[in-house]
C-alpha cells in the first residue's frame, strides 16, 4: 500500500492541536514547579534542574506567557472537536462496563489497537486529562485574580485551598502523561499515525 | 513614640546586590534584566539590550500584554473580600529582607512625607497631618508572589481621600513610591483610586512598627504583596512609566488580584 491509501488516523487539526498542547502543558508544568519553589505547599521541593525559568520571575513569566498558548490551543482543538464531530465520535461514550472490559483486556495485553479508534479507557482518560487541564485554568484563574473573580475562588474553597486544587490538578495531568507514554512505550505503533497521520502499514 | 529604623539605601549597596543578579533569568534561565538597565536608571518597561535573546523579548512582550489584559479586567467597584478580625493571621509574616538593625533610627517628628510630580502645590507631609485626617481599617489578605498568603488588619487614611486633598491629579497614569530602604514600587491611577487602597498608619489598630512598614505603607488589597510599599518618603504622581525594584528585574508590573 501506498502512504496516501493508508486510512487516516488523526487529522492534521488533531495532530497538531495535540503537538501544540503537549509543548504548553510541559512548559505550564516545568515552570509551575518553580513557581512552587517559591513557597513548597507541601514538605518537599521540586528539584530545580527540572523547572524551568530559574528564578521565580522567570517562572512566572514563562507560566504566564505560556496560559495563552494553552488556552488558545484548547479552544481551537474543541472548536473543531465539536464542528468536526471529533469529540462525539472519537471520545465518546463513556460507559462504565466498557471501560471495566477494556481495563482487564489490556491488563491480560489483549486489548486490540486499532489506529483511530479509541478503546474505552483512552476514551476515559483523554477526556479526564482535557478536564484536568479545564481545571487547572479554572483553579489558575482564581488564584491569579482572587478579587476580580472572587466568587469563583470563594466558591472553590478560597485562595489556601485553591493552591492545593491546582496542584493536585497537575498531579493529575502528571499521572497522565507518565501513563501515556508508557503505553506509546508498549505500543510503538501509536506514534507514528500522531506525526504523519497515517498508521504504518502492518498497522493499516 | 519610639525612634525608628530608618535608612538611606547607598549606590555600594545596590552594586553588591546586582552583582549577584544573574544577567539572563529565563533561558538558562531568565528574562534578561539586564543589571545594566539597573545601574544606568534606565526603567522602560522591558527594557533590552542587545544581548536579549527572542525568548527574552518574547516573554517581557507576554508580560506588557498581561499588564494590559488586568488593567482591562480590573474593576472599581469589585472590592477584595473583608475578613473578620478572628481570621487575622498570627504570627503574622511581615516580610523583610534586610537586616533591620542595619538601619540607623528615624525620628517621628522630622519625618515628612514627600508628594511630588503631578501635584497642585507639591508639599511635605508631617505624621501627625496624616494621623489627624479621617481613617478606616479593614481586614485583608495578602497575596504574595510567592504563593503564601497572610490576613491582616491594616488602618489609614482612604489613598483617594488623600490624593483629593493633597491636590494630585488623579488623572495621571502612575503612582511611584520611593521607600527608605531604598525599595521603589508604583500602581495605576485606577487602583490608586480604589475604594480599599489605603495609606496605612496602623496593624490591629497599633501603629506600624518597623516590620509592618513604619512610619508609612500603602495597603493594596488589590494587589500582590510587593506593590503594597513600606517605610514609605516620597510619593510621585507620573505619567511616565516608573517601574520599580521588583518590576525592573522581570516581575510582572500590573500583579492585580
Amino acid at each position: 500500500m501506498t502512504d496516501q491509501s493508508r486510512p487516516v488516523a488523526h487529522s492534521l487539526p488533531v495532530r497538531v492541536t495535540h503537538w501544540v498542547n503537549a509543548f504548553a502543558v510541559m512548559m505550564m508544568i516545568l515552570s509551575g514547579w518553580g513557581i512552587y519553589n517559591a513557597s513548597p505547599l507541601f514538605g518537599f521541593e521540586i528539584p530545580h534542574q527540572i523547572t524551568i525559568g530559574g528564578p521565580l520571575q522567570g517562572s512566572i513569566a514563562w507560566h504566564f506567557a505560556m496560559m495563552w498558548l494553552l488556552a488558545a490551543n484548547l479552544l481551537v482543538y474543541l472548536v473543531y472537536g465539536l464542528v468536526s464531530g471529533h469529540l462525539r465520535r472519537r471520545l465518546l461514550p463513556i460507559r462504565p462496563a466498557e471501560i471495566a472490559r477494556d481495563i482487564g483486556l489490556a491488563l491480560r495485553s489483549r486489548l486490540a489497537h486499532v489506529p483511530g479508534r479509541y478503546n474505552a479507557v483512552q476514551r476515559l482518560s483523554y477526556v479526564g486529562v482535557l478536564l484536568l487541564i479545564v481545571a487547572e485554568m479554572v483553579t489558575g484563574l482564581a488564584m491569579w485574580k482572587p478579587v476580580q473573580l472572587r466568587e469563583l475562588t470563594v466558591g472553590l474553597g478560597g485562595f489556601e485551598v485553591v493552591r492545593i486544587e491546582h496542584f493536585a490538578a497537575m498531579a493529575g495531568i502528571v499521572g497522565f502523561i507518565g501513563l501515556h507514554l508508557v503505553l506509546v512505550a508498549k505500543v510503538p505503533a501509536t506514534l507514528r499515525p500522531m506525526i504523519s497521520g497515517r498508521a504504518a502499514e502492518e498497522q493499516g | 513614640m519610639a525612634r525608628k529604623r530608618f535608612a538611606e539605601v547607598s549606590l555600594a549597596d545596590h552594586k553588591t546586590a546586582l552583582a549577584r543578579l544573574p544577567r539572563r533569568m529565563l533561558i538558562r534561565g531568565g528574562l534578561s534584566v539586564g543589571a545594566l538597565a539597573l545601574l544606568t536608571g534606565c526603567e522602560m518597561p522591558g527594557h533590552m539590550t542587545s544581548h536579549d535573546t527572542v525568548i527574552d523579548r518574547m516573554l517581557w512582550a507576554m508580560s506588557r500584554w498581561n499588564d494590559r489584559v488586568q488593567a482591562a479586567l480590573f474593576n472599581p467597584q469589585r472590592m477584595a473580600e473583608v475578613f473578620p478580625d478572628s481570621a487575622i493571621t498570627t504570627p503574622f509574616r511581615f516580610n523583610s529582607e534586610y537586616d533591620v538593625s542595619k538601619l540607623p533610627p528615624v525620628d517621628d517628628q522630622a519625618y515628612r512625607l514627600e508628594l511630588a510630580g503631578l501635584v497642585a502645590g507639591q508639599r511635605r507631609w508631617s505624621l501627625a497631618e496624616l494621623r489627624a485626617m479621617p481613617a478606616i481599617a479593614q481586614t485583608t489578605r495578602t497575596v504574595c508572589i510567592e504563593g503564601w498568603s497572610v490576613i491582616g488588619k491594616w488602618g489609614g487614611v482612604p489613598f483617594r481621600d488623600f490624593l483629593e486633598r493633597a491636590g494630585a491629579d488623579t488623572r495621571a497614569r502612575y503612582v511611584f513610591c520611593r521607600c527608605a530602604d531604598g525599595y521603589t514600587t508604583s500602581l495605576d491611577m485606577a487602583t490608586a483610586l480604589h475604594p480599599q487602597t489605603l495609606l496605612a498608619l496602623t496593624f490591629r489598630d497599633q501603629p506600624l512598627q518597623f516590620e509592618s512598614g513604619y512610619p508609612l505603607k500603602l495597603r493594596v488589597p488589590t494587589k500582590l504583596g510587593y506593590k503594597n510599599a513600606k517605610l514609605i518618603t516620597s510619593i510621585e504622581i507620573t505619567n511616565a512609566y516608573p517601574g520599580g525594584v521588583w518590576e525592573d528585574r522581570g516581575y510582572n508590573w500590573f500583579s492585580g488580584l
